[in-house]
């Protein structure tokens, strides 16, 4: 254990103290304890920058389960670090806003600090695993405490929907990702995901493959809120603010975006990682950033801004899988779209955190995130809207902010699709910028729909239930922070170039560096009039236009069918499952013995009939047999006609007295054989019996003790016919078929020579084999004592009870 | 010789046995069932004895007291059931 893993576990080692600090020390904030630790651990991965500015990693390992291959390895490079800066840089300003923005009186603090505790340090073991199964056990601890803290208010029935649903999807998710884990582990023989991309190349070879990628990446795609698995999103947005602003735009989501980056140095090379990750991404970008315009909550915006902006960043990374395949680094124009991906990811964390904590704001200080009854809060909230107008622009991409530079680059990206001749590229090729552009003007609209609909216009103070003012300072210093940042990273982009981007972006594409070579990492502000900056100016432009003309268009949303959108369908399958699986229950689980007797015997014959006739194990063979007298045929008759009475009795008492001659004529048949012992004991073991079931038949209530004949049913004589044809042809084939001498020959040898007995009936019964003895002993014992106990104890509501009174 | 009068003499209790069986199914009343379930246990003691005689063997006396014994037993509780509704009287001090 290094401390790298403490760090790792810290969180959770916090997590077990906060209780016990939320109860003692209650007149404090918790917040203000939970702060120190990802600070402390800022701190620390902010001393990693030198190593991974070399392209060098670090990796501890340190045992879990050695013997299964399954290590605890904390692992850091480029993009782990990069992860693990956001994971707790974010996390600290979060965590400082959450202390102003939750009421220590009001809100069951220690719940909510356990919860953030435990995603941080699931998160943390996320980014910085380098074996797949601890990456995988941390992945589903993110999904639980995700799930925890969406039903924070878990009073709210939309809440607990929302958690449920993004519980399943995630879930879901997770799991097929945890298959392709186990299918690349198989193909790799390591769990280790650097040995593991040491051979991507005989990797791709592999017919499961294909496999491993899909189920990679559909644990990808759900985690990161890909199109078609969005859906869970939106309705995360019943959590906490600061959840929100953590989880489910600056981390969580981005997990997925993760597994991409760190998994492409293995999958990269096929075609269909390329159109796969590239294409859904695109879709999603655009289809969300649509869908995002017709909300009327701010969250509802910002949930399917975070949606979209996802997609970007999933698109830039599948279209930087194609710099895999150009030859020269130089002149290598897709390396651009990993280093967009990686500077967009950045961007997107600061600048939607600062815009969830913005909308928090609002929320609080308005009661409401309405935009239909917010507006003109401008002079209001002064500092509030220039967090927002700062967060938003940066989010359309307008300069002078980092949104600017990344969305030029990703442009850039897009339009060097067309000069790709790989992955019939030639001929879609034009749909990958179209398809961008449309997305980022959507964005633009939303963007400045969040300023302009909340900040500007006719203030409404009858539709709020609070009087508006400016947020207390507390809350506004985290959103100040990451809103500097952005400008920060906006106008001095190199900032970050060779510290942060460069490392990443050169873990995402490893295998095209040559030895202790570095990306070329310059990002301009200005670089001259290139087709990208002319879509910019489009954007802007035609946004601008649409704006405008907003409520002639708006209608078009209410044209789209209601009934078959994806949540539609997540509720109608889950619906389906539900009923259709308790039709199928309700079908087969009769609660009569009979039907559940019925399949036991259906069945028996099925298998018994099936195997006997497909190992050929129907067998004649006479040669074996006895002769058979005379007396044997006659007692055969009386059996038959005995048994015959039993099934075709009118009253049960003419049935027990024919079960009664039935077992007289066995202990006759032992008589026969040569078995007195079992002729014994069958005899007094037949009268009792007799007797008990004379016992049962008297303590029959009356009305039901004379019933009718029973009536005929077809199905029960072929099943019953079934069973006596199976075991009458099972026990004649195995009569024909001996294939050993029996061991009886030592039984008779050795009865009086070592045993000192004559009866070897009984010398095998309390010598040779006494063990059965034993335990035949103690089955009568046991029914014994079970009579008695259900006899004497009577144990129901209202005292003892006596049947015959 | 021996041997075939034995085995005559089996044929002719299995017969009976039918005999008893066809009474036994037919009843009409319980009691006529109980009889016949009484004379079946004593033919099965002729026939156990006949079988020990011809299996030559000492073994099966004790069969053949059994049998005696529960036939007894057994018509026994089946008459005091057909009489008083129950085989073992419930203790009415307690």
């Amino acid at each position: 254990m290094s401390l790298l893993h403490w760090a790792i576990l810290a969180p959770f080692l916090m997590a077990v103290f906060v209780p016990l600090i939320h109860k003692r020390a209650a007149a404090i904030h918790t917040g203000w304890f939970v702060l120190i630790l990802p600070v402390l651990l800022f701190g620390m991965f902010l001393q990693y920058l030198p190593v991974t500015r070399e392209n060098s990693s670090i990796t501890e390992t340190a045992s879990w389960i050695p013997s299964l291959g399954i290590n605890f390895t904390a692992y850091i490079d480029g993009l782990s670090l990069l992860f693990a800066l956001l994971i707790t840089g974010i996390g600290s300003l979060v965590v400082l806003y959450s202390v102003f923005y939750l009421s220590q009186s009001k809100e069951k603090l220690g719940h909510f600090y356990v919860y953030l505790l435990m995603f941080m340090g699931a998160m943390l073991g996320v980014v910085l695993s380098d074996n797949v199964i601890t990456l995988y056990m941390f992945w589903e601890l993110t999904s639980i405490s995700s799930f925890l803290l969406i039903a924070y208010w878990y009073d709210r029935e939309r809440s607990r929907y929302g958690a449920l649903k993004s519980m399943l999807i995630t879930v879901f998710g997770g799991l097929m990702m945890l298959g392709g884990f186990l299918v690349l582990s198989l193909m790799g023989d390591t769990f280790s995901i650097r040995e593991l991309a040491a051979q991507a190349l005989e990797l791709n070879k592999d017919p499961l493959f294909g496999l491993a990628m899909i189920l990679v990446l559909l644990g990808a795609f759900t985690k990161s809120a890909q199109f078609p698995f969005y859906i869970w999103l939106p309705d995360a947005m019943e959590a906490p603010t600061p959840v929100s602003a953590y989880l489910h735009s600056a981390t969580m989501v981005k997990a997925g975006i993760y597994l991409v980056a760190r998994f492409s140095p293995i999958f990269a090379f096929s075609g269909y990682w390329f159109w796969i990750v590239g294409a859904v991404g695109l879709f999603t970008m655009t289809w969300a950033s649509f869908n995002a315009v017709k909300q009327t909550d701010l969250k509802g915006i910002l949930a399917f801004s975070t949606v979209s902006q996802l997609g970007l960043i999933m698109s830039l990374l599948g279209v930087g899988a194609a710099s895999l395949h150009v030859e020269s680094l130089d002149d290598n124009l897709f390396i651009t779209a990993v280093i967009a991906a990686v500077f967009h990811l950045i961007n997107h964390a600061t600048f939607k955190g600062s815009l969830f904590m913005a909308v928090g704001i609002i929320d609080h200080e308005t009661g409401t995130r309405d935009i239909r009854k917010l507006g003109g809060l401008m002079s209001l909230m002064p500092v509030t809207f220039t967090l927002s107008v700062i967060g938003a622009f940066s989010m359309a991409g307008l300069p002078p902010f980092n949104g600017f530079l990344s969305k030029e680059m990703f442009f850039a990206s897009m339009v060097h699709l067309l000069e790709l001749d790989l992955f019939q590229m030639d001929t879609w090729a034009i749909l990958f910028p179209v398809m961008a552009w449309i997305g980022s003007v959507f964005t633009f609209i939303y963007s400045i729909m969040i300023i302009f609909k909340v900040f500007t216009g006719r203030f409404q103070p009858e539709k709020l239930e609070k009087k508006p003012h400016e947020a207390p300072i507390g809350m506004l210093v985290s959103p100040i922070i990451l809103a500097l940042l952005v400008v920060v990273f906006g106008l001095f982009p190199n900032l970050l170039s060779y510290s942060l981007i460069q490392p990443a972006a050169a873990a995402i594409v490893p295998s095209i560096l040559p030895p202790g070579g570095q990306l070329d990492v310059h990002i301009s502000f200005w670089h001259g009039f290139k087709p990208e900056l002319f879509m910019t100016i489009g954007v802007i432009v035609i946004g601008i236009l649409l704006y405008k003309l907003m409520p002639k268009w708006i209608k078009m949303y209410d044209y789209m069918p209601g009934k078959v959108t994806l949540n539609q369908l997540y509720n109608a399958s889950l619906y389906a499952a539900e009923r259709g699986s308790n039709a199928i229950t309700n079908s087969y689980m009769t609660g009569f013995i009979r039907s559940y007797l019925m399949y036991i015997f259906v069945f028996f014959i099925g298998m018994l009939g099936f195997t006997m006739w497909a190992k050929e194990a129907f067998h004649y063979d006479a040669s074996a047999a006895a002769p058979i007298g005379l007396y044997e045929v006659s007692l055969i008759i009386v059996l038959v006609i005995a048994t015959a009475t039993i099934l075709l009795a009118k009253s049960r008492l003419t049935s027990i007295i024919a079960l009664g001659g039935v077992g007289y004529t066995v202990s006759l048949f032992f008589v026969i054989f040569r078995a007195p012992d079992l002729a014994l004991t069958q005899l007094v073991i037949e009268t009792v019996s007799t007797a008990l079931f004379l016992l049962c038949f008297y303590h029959l209530p009356k009305l039901s003790r004379h019933e009718e004949k029973r009536r005929f049913q077809a199905g029960n004589a072929l099943v019953a016919a079934g069973v006596g044809i199976m075991v009458t042809l099972l026990g004649i084939s195995a009569h024909s078929s001996k294939f050993f001498t029996s061991i009886n020959d030592y039984y008779v040898e050795n009865t009086y020579k070592k045993a000192g007995g004559e009866n070897m009936v009984n010398v095998i019964l309390v010598d040779f084999r006494g063990f059965d003895t034993l335990f035949e002993i103690t089955v009568l014992a046991v029914a014994a004592l079970g009579i008695y106990g259900l006899i004497k104890l009577r144990l129901e509501k209202g005292g003892e009870t006596n049947e015959n009174k | 010789m021996m041997e075939a009068v034995l085995q005559i003499s089996l044929l002719l209790l299995a017969v009976s046995m039918i005999g008893l069986v066809y009474r036994l199914v037919k009843g009409p009343t319980v009691p006529d069932r109980v009889v016949a379930l009484d004379a079946m246990g004593v033919n099965l003691v002729s026939i156990t004895a006949v079988l020990s005689m011809l299996l030559d063997t000492h073994n099966y006396l004790d069969v053949i007291l059994l049998i005696g014994i529960l036939a007894f037993i057994g018509t026994v509780a089946f008459a005091k059931f057909l009489e008083k509704g129950e085989v073992i009287e419930y203790d009415r001090d307690q």
